[in-house]
């Protein structure tokens, strides 16, 4: 790995060198970490734009799911059945849309654009390094992705389309090529893509765990990190640990595909009415393996990977919430505590999505106990928000809309869980789209808005100009209203026994007066959509011809704001500064202003007090 | 962790800072040293060995549930195993007389005990196909039973992982030839010899999950 650190070479000449430094090896295979950020979220935003297009095919299926869509068919010939005039979607083309759409978003999208976007642009500016620790080692991890990004996107382009067994890959549908038209080259694609992450967010990982643990600024104890950086650290933690899981996982499959063992296989396959016999045409091929297996494993991932996407979130919240209603962070080290108490419990609950696999009643009420233990933890986070906002003078930019909507979003995504934590409401519950109105609100909604906010937030340090505050005010708004609108009808639809990843719901008679409901959100979701440009022009816009920014627009106090908007090469022209104090110096009657940033020494009355009281005070 | 690893931030090492370290002269990062300073090179290789337990801790609740299916046939291991055993860990010993040889100021002593180092390890991957082999012609292969299945996935990776030993190893000869370690400075020695010791490791624990447990 010292072949991987970077030599010398570059800090000679600084200045020139870097003005001469070719266009190829500054922007496409940099190893800055601004630069690599940046693009892993771009990389992340076109990915989302996919995935999106997908969600909107979906939801015409499910308002309208007999219509003749002439248009669509013309354009996805694949996906519909156009002869003798039909444009009426394939079953087959509506799994395959629901399995990439949940893989897009979940890990090209939502788990990349909070984690190795935002991470990479803000863990050396907030622990006030010049570069990660790996700076090579970071490059390598973006074209990694990249790879996996082309492969899954080829996908939909080989053999019979792309994977369509779920984004959860369970066997048998995974595992047997001919299971369904998607199982073929497709899923073998989506194996490979998903070894393609998993690499990449190792060797992230990797960086950002020892990055911050190594390479923080004098002054900066664990307990003066700003929240986004402890979310950073923990996620980073998280991935390195429940990953692996995943990866022996894909390995036993891929032996399952394609060399005939049997892990995940039961006895007794029978394929189009033919059973599956092996080479001496009397046994089955695939004898005693355990389709439960592969559930455990992914789960273990899996519930990891949901507190993957939602931790950064959370810590933007708490950096963006102090910043606009400039008061302190209520309860610092309870915020602290409560994260490592999520990501500690996330690695125990994984059976809360297999109560109906028919697991034992008491390991599954195990599972519900430890589930519904989060809801301490998480508790202590909105309670802390609240206290925070609490007779607060509330300056509200659109930063602030978005961290208020993730408040907002896991209050009500968090509620449902408490219902399905619970192993005797989930028989009812499991599967339906009551499922899917949860994980929409808390997972990918606050995720969404976290990175939302992140965005019009740190923009400044991303492109060294501001977003538009009235296009960012309209795009949350609009976004906001329609968010729920799509997602919060799913919740009552459940309820009333609508299964999710089904093709035609009008088949079952029960679900028939439960139509004006699906039009509905279709309708919200189409709106919800179509806002999404609102975000691009506004993007680009601002990128090129946004206001230009001053040092600390929003009068923050971390460590990002003591240097240019954008920071030059090495993020500090000169040394790098030095840490006294904690993130969240707002409103201190003791100082004429209203905000002391992190790098500003104490003052001779406050050198007084910390002698008096020890250590602790400033410690926070 | 040995005591090498949380050496204190008196070398300018050359990872810290990473591009644009700084200003020329400087520490690699100006004023404000870093708190708190394990080497980050090595604090890196830990924690990737720490994911790749990982994995094999998912294989090992996986070999342990499939166990419990009835169809589990065991596997008798071949004898040859346990010769390629005796010869990794022969492997990770002329090793550490390598490293020893270069703490004792002997940089000179060093490549003999490296190069024998990786032809064991180069004999180890050559005794695991023949133990493939035996095991084939004996009527064993990887699909017959579960517990097949098992052993030739968590070899083949395990052998996997030595091959890129191997690379790293040809890396290390190289430098290790040209004096490029001197006796403080052992670092890419010693990150070496952590990937070389656990792969002993793993394979000692994989032969325990698989045959004696
Ligand atoms: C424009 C916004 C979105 C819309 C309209 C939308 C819509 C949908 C719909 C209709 C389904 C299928 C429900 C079913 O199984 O019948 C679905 C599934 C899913 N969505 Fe979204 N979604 C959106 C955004 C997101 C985001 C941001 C994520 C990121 C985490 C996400 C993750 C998922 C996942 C994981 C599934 C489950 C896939 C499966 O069960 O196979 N969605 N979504
Ligand atoms: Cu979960």
């Amino acid at each position: 790995m010292t072949d991987m650190a970077h030599a010398p070479e570059a800090h000679a000449a600084e200045a020139h060198a870097h003005a001469e430094e070719a266009f190829i090896w500054k922007y496409v295979f940099s190893k800055n970490h601004r630069v690599i950020g940046i693009q892993y979220y771009v990389t992340a935003m076109v990915m989302a734009l996919v995935a999106g297009l997908l969600a909107m095919l979906i939801r015409l299926q499910l308002a309208w799911p007999q219509r003749d869509w002439g248009v669509l068919a013309k354009l996805f010939p694949m996906g519909y059945d156009v002869g003798g005039g039909f444009g009426v979607m394939r079953p087959e083309f509506y799994a395959m849309l629901f399995t990439m759409h949940g893989t897009i978003m979940v890990f090209f999208v939502l788990s990349t654009a909070p984690v190795s976007g935002f991470g990479n642009i803000l863990i050396p500016l907030q622990a006030g390094a010049r570069d990660m620790a790996f700076p090579f080692l970071n490059g390598l991890s973006y074209w990694t992705f990249f790879v996996g990004c082309v492969v899954i996107l080829s996908s939909f382009f080989v053999g019979a389309g792309a994977a369509a067994g779920g984004w959860t890959a369970y066997p048998p549908l995974s595992a047997l090529k001919g299971a369904v038209p998607g199982s073929e080259t497709g899923q073998t694609f989506w194996i490979i893509g998903m070894v393609f992450f998993i690499a990449s967010f190792t060797m992230g990982g990797l960086n950002f765990v020892t990055t911050i643990i190594n390479l923080r600024t004098k002054g900066l104890t664990p307990l003066r990190m700003p929240m986004t950086l402890w979310a950073m650290f923990l996620v980073a933690v998280l991935g390195l640990l429940a990953f692996p899981a995943l990866v022996a996982a894909c390995l036993m499959l891929i032996f399952d595909r394609h060399f005939g063992t049997s892990f995940f296989l039961p006895t007794g396959l029978v394929l189009n009415n033919v059973p599956l016999l092996g080479p001496d045409g009397k046994t089955f091929l695939h004898q005693g393996g355990s389709p439960l297996l592969w559930q455990h494993l992914f789960w273990f991932l899996g519930h990891p990977e949901v507190y993957i996407l939602m931790l950064p979130a959370l810590g933007f919240t708490s950096d963006i919430l102090v910043t606009f209603a400039r008061k302190p962070l209520f309860g610092y080290k309870s915020m602290v505590g409560a994260l490592w108490a999520i990501a500690g419990l996330s690695f125990i609950v994984w059976g809360h999505h297999m109560f109906v696999s028919g697991m034992n009643p008491y390991l599954g009420m195990a599972f519900a106990v430890g589930t519904i233990l989060i809801a301490v933890p998480s508790a202590v986070k909105v309670f802390n928000w609240l206290a925070t906002l609490r007779g607060a003078r509330i300056r509200f930019n659109t930063p602030m809309l978005w961290a208020v909507g993730v408040v907002s979003l896991f209050i009500s995504g968090g509620l449902s869980g408490v219902w399905l934590a619970q192993s005797a409401p989930d028989i009812q519950l499991h599967d339906t789209m009551f499922v899917a109105a949860h994980f929409h609100l808390i997972m990918a909604g606050a995720a969404l808005f976290g990175v939302f906010g992140a965005t019009s937030y740190w923009f400044p340090k991303m492109f060294g100009r501001m977003m538009n505050d009235t296009l960012g005010k309209a795009h949350f708004w609009f976004t906001f209203v329609t968010y729920y609108g799509t997602f919060f009808p799913m919740h009552y639809i459940g309820i009333a026994g609508h299964l999710r990843r089904i093709y035609d719901p009008y088949q079952y008679e029960f679900l028939k007066p439960l139509q004006p409901i699906n039009q509905l959100i279709t309708i919200s979701a189409l709106i919800l959509g179509s806002s999404q440009i609102l975000f691009f022009v506004n993007f680009f816009w601002s990128a090129f011809a946004g206001k230009k920014a001053t040092e600390n627009p929003w009068q923050a106090n971390g460590l990002e704001w003591t240097t240019a908007s954008p920071p030059p090469h090495g993020n500090w022209p000169g040394p790098i500064p030095e840490v006294h104090r904690w993130p969240y110096e707002y409103a201190n009657p003791d100082f004429p202003k209203d905000h002391v940033m992190q790098h500003e020494p104490l003052t001779a009355a406050e050198m007084e007090v910390k002698a008096a009281e020890g250590p602790s005070r400033h410690e926070h | 962790m040995s005591t090498e690893v949380l050496r204190k931030p008196s070398r300018p090492g050359p990872h810290r800072g990473g591009e644009g370290g700084g200003e020329p002269g400087g520490d690699g990062n100006g004023r404000g040293g870093p708190e708190v300073f394990f080497d980050p090179g090595r604090f890196g290789l830990w924690l990737f060995l720490a994911t790749l337990s990982m994995m094999f801790v998912g294989f090992t609740s996986a070999y342990m549930v499939r166990r419990l299916a009835p169809d589990w046939t065991p596997l008798r291991p071949p004898g040859l195993l346990w010769i390629n055993t005796a010869v990794l860990l022969l492997s990770s010993a002329t090793l550490e007389a390598a490293r020893r040889r270069l703490r004792g100021w002997n940089p000179a002593g060093v490549s003999p005990w490296l190069t024998a180092t990786g032809a064991l390890g180069a004999l180890f991957v050559a005794g695991q196909l023949a133990a493939w082999r035996v095991l084939a012609a004996r009527g064993y292969f990887l699909s017959g039973s579960p517990h097949n299945s098992f052993f030739y996935m968590l070899s083949g990776i395990h052998g996997l992982h030595l091959l890129v030993g191997l690379v790293w190893f040809a890396v290390v000869l190289v430098k290790a030839r040209r004096l490029a370690y001197t006796p403080g400075e052992a670092d890419g020695l010693g990150m070496f010899a952590t990937y070389w010791h656990f792969l002993t490791g793993l394979w000692i624990y994989l032969l325990l999950l698989l045959f004696v447990l």
